[in-house]
């Protein structure tokens, strides 16, 4: 990989860490609890919490460090955090 | 060209340069002896002799930060400092250099406190010899003058890209007035070229600067920027050479000589006092002693190599250091010129370093005359390794 | 897609990164970010990697502002400017402590930029250390409480103030637990002329001592007990305020967080929570948070 000289790196390139591996709990979204407030994804910390066509919500399991933050706010408690199997 | 010749300021002759230099950005921070650079750059801004941004900061620290961020924007950029401010700078200068942004800042040589000494030594551009700057010294004002376009060419060519400081000596040459030819506009135009680095902060091409590395990484980084000093190191001789192709005024490369291919005895220096230097060659000449100058211009990258094969006819070398490294009783001069010669199988003159000017002490000829006469004391077999040349016996 | 992108290394439930998120969605990607060393910077920027997705710049930790100036002033000079939004976005030690120099000439000089303040109410970074933006009796570890200690003994530095007197055009306070009010504000400090500020209340779980997902919590509750006032300044002068409906007892935001809790179980500790709530109080009458009783007349 050649260096860039000036500590210059590329924008995004963050990507290649997936920060999923990270977690304990993962978030489960059920939509049939769900209004499509947004507030999950507006309070995810990665931005990771993506709006689906159909207007429901999902994260990227790829990057989500599960902090659980998208449960305890959702209004409805339409997000449950669970213990990952490993 | 020399019915060009004006009476001016170095202060002034130095600021001209710059503005013909057409910097986007110009950053700091008044200190005697540099006020008079800033306050000339202000009066052309004033004037709408300069389309560049002026900016009055609240320290030399926040100075340097802002051309920092102005160079990563693209900018050329210029500030001047002396002592204090230079120290103050420490941190942010190791900051530019590994960034790679090539600021040039004329330093005006000043002694450092404590204690404080408003007077000329250059304590303070050789205490940051290790950050990554490219540092030359100025014999005259002339030359502290035309180092500013020499420099932006050397700091922007993409291989180098390293941070300058123009060295001067404070008072000297800053304040003195002398004959000069002040920097040509369209010879400089064409001299030049614009500054476009590839990576700048750029919406459009966002990229990310200054990022933090790790064990693994960081080691590169330095040696990049020691590759690019060696890259300096032969656009230095390269630069100096073009420019006197265009502008009809030389002042040697990284190194010059004075008297020196059959000197015995050579005397090493950098700054003002190798106009002294000259002098007093001159006189001791005629009395058939044989003594020559070796001008050191780049302190750093330094010029190890030069120096050796300068120095290959010498009997004995003298380091003339207007600095002290205190605990090894030595200047940084002497010390760097002892380490070249160590292993140096073509020649093997003893090198012995005076240290004098310290705080602006006055260098007359025959201080150099009594360096001289104890130089030569090594053919008798007494031997000074390094000492105090101009010590007051009545305060010491 | 967010303008910070993931595989940053925050930690789960961090109020820095929603921080940043919230600043780049207001500002979108017509803008150049200077980072101060903290937090923000090392999570989203290690060598090769970058978690920012728009042009940025970590060069020390005391210069962010002056680098932001510097970068102004170069992007005019070159005439680049158009609509670029020059924005530092760094943390209360780098803006409130050592980098107190370098915001004030950058305000004083009247760049166009905005300065985002991220106060997480320590040094977070180097290890959860005292800065002047710790509030009152907090635990840090330069400032832990002890026998002989309730924790730091000092209130916040009013940084806001500091700012306003500068003669900022737009001066504000914000919170990540508060994100339309916050995205709102930042679009308007990006609006006005000069130089613009937002203080941001950031609550820090491995700081504070909370489970990470109840960072927007902890941070209602600071909002809502008075403990961190929502408000506005235009030229030192307060236009806008956010009420409090129902105000709660300071006790509620100190018992959900680690650092207060020596408060519930050192003796003398609940005299000291009065003058914390105290300092609630006064913020409510100074800046007139809670909304007037409707008073029912009788006919």
């Amino acid at each position: 990989m050649k260096l860039i000289i000036k500590t210059v790196a590329k924008p995004g390139s963050s990507n290649v860490n997936k920060t999923g591996a990270w977690r304990s709990f993962m978030p489960v979204f059920d939509h049939k609890l769900c209004n499509k407030c947004g507030i999950c994804a507006m309070y995810c910390p990665e931005g990771v919490v993506y709006k689906l066509e159909n207007g429901f919500f999902e994260p990227d399991y790829e990057y989500c460090k599960g902090c659980g933050i998208c449960a305890n706010e959702c209004p409805k408690k339409a997000i449950i955090m669970v213990l990952e199997g490993k | 060209m020399r019915n060009r010749m004006v009476v001016v300021e170095g202060s002034y002759a130095v600021a001209h340069a710059v503005k013909v230099c057409k910097p986007h950005v110009i950053s700091a921070y008044p200190i005697t002896p540099q006020t008079h650079i800033v306050e000339d750059l202000s009066q052309f801004a004033a004037d709408g002799e300069m389309n560049c941004a002026y900016m009055n900061v609240e320290s030399e620290f926040s100075a340097i930060s802002a051309l920092i961020g102005s160079s990563a924007a693209g900018a050329r950029t210029y500030s001047a400092t002396t002592s204090q401010g230079l120290a103050l700078m420490h941190e942010a200068l190791f900051n530019a250099s590994g960034m790679r942004l090539p600021i040039i800042m004329t330093v005006v040589n000043r002694a450092l406190s404590a204690p404080i000494n408003i007077w000329n030594d250059q304590q303070d551009s050789i205490s940051q010899r290790d950050t990554g700057w490219i540092q030359l010294y100025a014999e005259d004002v002339q030359e502290s003058a035309d180092m500013i376009p020499q420099l932006y060419k050397i700091a922007e060519d993409e291989g180098v890209l390293l941070p300058a400081m123009a060295c001067m000596d404070g008072f000297i040459l800053s304040h003195v007035y002398e004959p000069v030819i002040l920097l040509e506009q369209s010879l400089t135009d064409e001299f030049l070229p614009d500054y476009s680095p590839e990576f700048v902060l750029d919406p459009k091409n966002p990229m990310s600067f200054g990022t933090f590395a790790d064990p693994t990484t960081y080691t590169e980084f330095r040696y990049k920027q020691e590759k690019a000093m060696g890259v300096a190191l032969k656009k230095i001789e390269e630069v100096a050479i073009e420019f006197s192709e265009k502008y009809g005024r030389y002042y040697g490369g990284l190194i010059d000589g004075y008297m020196l291919e059959d000197a015995e005895i050579v005397i090493m220096a950098m700054g003002s006092v190798i106009g002294t230097i000259k002098d007093t060659i001159d006189m001791l000449r005629k009395d058939g002693e044989s003594v020559g100058l070796l001008k050191v211009r780049s302190f750093r990258p330094f010029p190890a190599d030069e120096i050796r094969k300068a120095l290959k006819n010498a009997n004995v070398v003298i380091t003339l250091d207007k600095n002290i490294s205190v605990g090894k009783n030595e200047g940084a001069l002497c010390t760097e010129v002892k380490a070249c010669m160590y292993n140096n199988i073509d020649a093997s003159a003893p090198v012995i370093g005076f240290m004098l000017g310290h705080g602006g002490r006055d260098i007359p000829i025959s201080t150099i005359v009594k360096i001289i006469n104890k130089a030569k004391l090594v053919e008798k077999g007494i031997f000074v390794e390094s000492e105090f040349a101009d010590l007051r016996e009545d305060l010491a | 897609m967010s303008l910070l992108k993931p595989g940053h290394r925050g930690c789960a439930g961090c109020c820095d990164a929603l921080a940043a998120k919230f600043v780049l969605d207001a500002l979108g990607e017509d803008c150049i970010v200077v980072s101060p060393t903290g937090c923000l910077e090392v999570f989203t920027s290690p060598y090769p990697e970058s978690s920012w997705g728009v042009p940025w710049i970590h060069s020390l930790f005391e210069n962010a502002a002056a680098v932001a100036s510097g970068i102004e002033a170069a992007l005019k000079a070159m005439g680049k400017m158009n609509d670029t939004k020059v924005v530092v976005i760094g943390g209360d030690g780098a803006t409130m402590d050592i980098g107190l120099q370098a915001i004030s000439g950058a305000f004083e000089r009247g760049h166009d930029l905005i300065y985002i303040c991220i106060d997480n109410e320590a040094y977070m970074n180097t290890g959860i250390q005292r800065s002047s933006g710790t509030p009152m009796y907090a635990n840090t570890t330069t400032s832990p409480a002890g026998k002989a200690s309730f924790g730091n003994p000092l209130n916040k530095k009013n940084m806001p103030a500091i700012i306003a007197a500068h003669g900022s055009p737009y001066v504000a306070t914000a919170s990540v637990a508060y994100a339309p009010d916050m995205i709102r504000k930042v679009k308007k400090a990006a609006q006005i002329k000069g130089p613009t500020y937002v203080h941001v209340h950031a609550p820090c779980c491995t700081g504070w001592k909370f489970e990470g997902s109840k960072t927007i919590e902890v941070g209602r509750l600071a909002v809502e007990t008075a403990l961190w006032p929502l408000y506005e300044m235009e030229k030192s002068e307060v236009t806008g305020v956010r009420k409090i409906k129902n105000r709660k007892p300071v006790e509620e935001y100190l018992k959900a967080q680690g650092r207060f809790r020596h408060l519930f179980t050192m003796e003398g500790g609940a005299e000291e929570i009065k003058k914390i709530q105290a300092t609630a109080d006064w913020n409510v009458k100074h800046f007139g948070l809670e909304v007037r009783e409707l008073k029912l007349m009788k006919k």
